[in-house]
């Protein structure tokens, strides 16, 4: 194809554009122009008066606006300023283009991208003068220790980007809590030790374990938390249908991780009457009555459950660890 | 209840009847409240405002929870709920229930206060249970507000949302919001746990622990919202959506403009 018969398509297909009233009327011309200076000057009171808001107004005066309600003055005012300030530039501009400026399409020639032969044969001269020059053909040991040096040189790239991809985990860090047999269980927050009688039917208690408090003043972290959190429930012996255990609960006690297996938000949304369990992030439903199985919802693993009788002094604690990971699933995981 | 027993040809002579389950009410009683477990002891109340009780019982309740409130197929057994249970219920007018359903919603009471107490005293004696907190349990201003919200966090935000403002649960139940909610109504809620709400008794929150609660909720019902219009404080979903509504519609508005040929 030539040239000469892209720019002809060209022409041909630019559309016929009717006169605006700008471009005969001549007031209507002076009027739009008055208009657009009209914005461009209120622009600028307004990001003047933004500045004088910010500076004027007791940061804690609040104000009643309808539909917003109670809100900060300051906060408003700068805003409401500020915008129109930056709106207005913007309107002003779209007006003058609109109105003002060459409605007429321009059409933009453009030539071919390829360089001519004579440009072609420079550089590939240029090329190989410069190949003789540097002797890469003649001097091997350069040449060797080169090649080594550039063969070398991705491993370590390699070793970071690895960074970035699945982590290998120990399934001790993610599925060890600090459950053991013979652990307290405490409320949350208050940290007190609970007798199974202090659970009703019907009842609910977030609890964790009595060495999270030490465990998380030596680590700084809240790492340990976010494994050992249960919830304990207690139902009529005769509502529950199954459980992970044989005897895990305690006089119709239980007590479960409450760590969602979908992707670990922490659950203690209970339905008493149904003994449901909800997470409120993806909708998952987890039968507490029946062996924890999720009957709803995204999670693919019953919660786990932690099995727990009493000590000597008659205090709730956990009989055993858990038996299984807890929280989401993920790919180093055993069971 | 004599001068009913008197006028035997009376059209209310069914009360007679209704007096005779009255009798099997007080023979369930003291099997039931001897069974029972351990916890408070019924809430002892004069003879007239305990057979005032039962009479708007009769007439009000048993319908649905039986005669002797022993529970049927469509509704709970009422013994040994306590009088807070009761309180809670009539006084939010979740109960009676205006139609069967997932949820039992608030409404304006049906009784006044005084047939309340005599209806919560009567439930009172049919089993021991949560009694209605004393003027002294709902002293709540001297509770420390940090540690309400730290026990609001944790106990009450799954379900009540992190504002008070309440959120779904399954098949057409949900949380309310505790807006509306009074200093006593949290505290009978938290004992009893009506409807799906978990109990939280006075052995795993202590009153101490319930007056920091509602403290707490004393203080979200108030707390200044700086940002202005809250949609409800109800989260990411009503924010996406004005957003999306908004926002995007005045994008669109103006992308028109901008693309509109001048005349």
């Amino acid at each position: 194809m030539s040239d000469d018969s892209n720019s002809e398509l060209a022409v041909e297909s630019a559309p016929h554009h009717p006169a605006r009233r700008t471009d005969v009327d001549p007031r209507a011309e002076a009027r739009a122009e008055r208009e657009v200076a009209t914005m461009f000057g209120l622009a600028s009171v307004a990001a003047i008066a933004s500045v004088v808001a910010f500076f004027a107004i007791d940061p804690d005066k609040s104000i009643y606006i309808p539909v917003i309600g109670e809100t900060s003055a300051n906060n408003i005012a700068f805003g409401v300023t500020f915008g129109l300030s930056m709106s207005l530039i913007g309107a002003g501009a779209i007006h003058w283009a609109r109105k003002l400026m060459p409605a007429q399409e321009v059409v933009s020639e453009r030539h071919e991208l390829h360089s001519d032969p004579a440009d072609k044969a420079a550089a590939i001269a240029i090329f190989e003068e410069g190949a003789e020059g540097s002797g890469f053909g003649q001097r091997k040991m350069i040449r060797r220790s080169l090649l080594g040096a550039m063969a070398l040189f991705p491993i370590p790239l390699v070793i970071i980007l690895r960074e970035l991809g699945p982590k290998v985990l120990d399934p001790q860090v993610m599925g060890k809590t600090l459950w053991k047999r013979g652990e307290l269980i405490l409320t949350d927050p208050s940290s007190r030790k609970l007798r199974p009688q202090d659970i009703p039917v019907g009842g609910l208690v977030n609890a964790v374990p009595e060495s999270l408090s030490e465990v998380e003043e030596l680590s700084g972290t809240l790492n340990a938390r976010a494994k050992a959190g249960v919830i304990l429930v207690r139902m009529t012996p005769s509502e529950i249908r199954s459980q992970q255990g044989d005897g895990w609960d305690y006089q119709g006690i239980l007590a479960f991780s409450k760590i969602c297996t979908h992707v670990g938000c922490p659950i203690s949304l209970y339905e008493q009457r149904t003994h449901h369990l909800l997470c409120p992030c993806h909708q998952s439903t987890f039968d507490l009555a029946d062996s924890g199985v999720c009957v709803f919802g995204p999670a693919n693993r019953p919660l786990p459950q932690l099995p727990i009788t009493v000590d000597a002094e008659g205090y709730l604690v956990a009989a055993n660890g858990f038996q299984q990971p807890i929280g989401p699933s993920f790919w180093e995981r055993n069971s | 209840m004599n001068s009913l027993a008197a006028k035997r040809r009376h059209p209310g002579a069914v009360l007679v009847v209704l007096f005779m389950g009255l009798c099997l009410t007080g023979v369930i009683y003291s099997v039931v409240g001897s069974a029972a477990t351990a916890g408070a002891t019924p809430k002892t109340a004069s003879s007239t405002e305990v057979d005032h009780g039962r009479q708007l019982f009769i007439e009000g309740c048993a319908s649905c929870h039986g005669i002797g409130a022993q529970g049927t197929q469509i509704a709970p057994t009422l013994v040994g709920v306590g009088a807070a249970a009761v309180d809670f219920q009539v006084s939010t007018g979740r109960m009676p229930l205006a139609a069967p359903g997932g949820q039992a919603e608030r409404k304006p009471p049906q009784y006044t206060g005084e047939q309340i107490s005599n209806l919560a005293a009567y439930i009172a004696t049919l089993g021991p249970g949560p009694e209605i907190p004393s003027a002294s349990d709902l002293n709540f201003e001297n509770a420390d507000l940090a540690q309400g919200g730290d026990l609001f966090r944790t106990n009450c935000t799954q379900c009540h949302n992190f504002a008070g403002s309440g959120g779904a649960l399954s098949n057409g139940q949900f949380a309310p919001s505790l807006m509306d909610a009074t200093p006593q109504e949290i505290y009978e809620a938290m004992l009893t746990g009506p409807q799906a709400m978990p109990v939280f008794a006075n052995t795993t929150i202590t009153p101490q622990e319930k007056q920091k609660i509602i403290k707490y909720i004393t203080y979200l019902k108030t707390s200044p919202n700086p940002g202005g219009q809250d949609l409800g404080r109800l989260g990411p979903v009503t924010e996406g959506l004005a957003l999306f509504t908004v926002g995007f519609g005045a994008l669109i508005a103006v992308a028109i403009w901008i693309g509109a040929r001048a005349k």
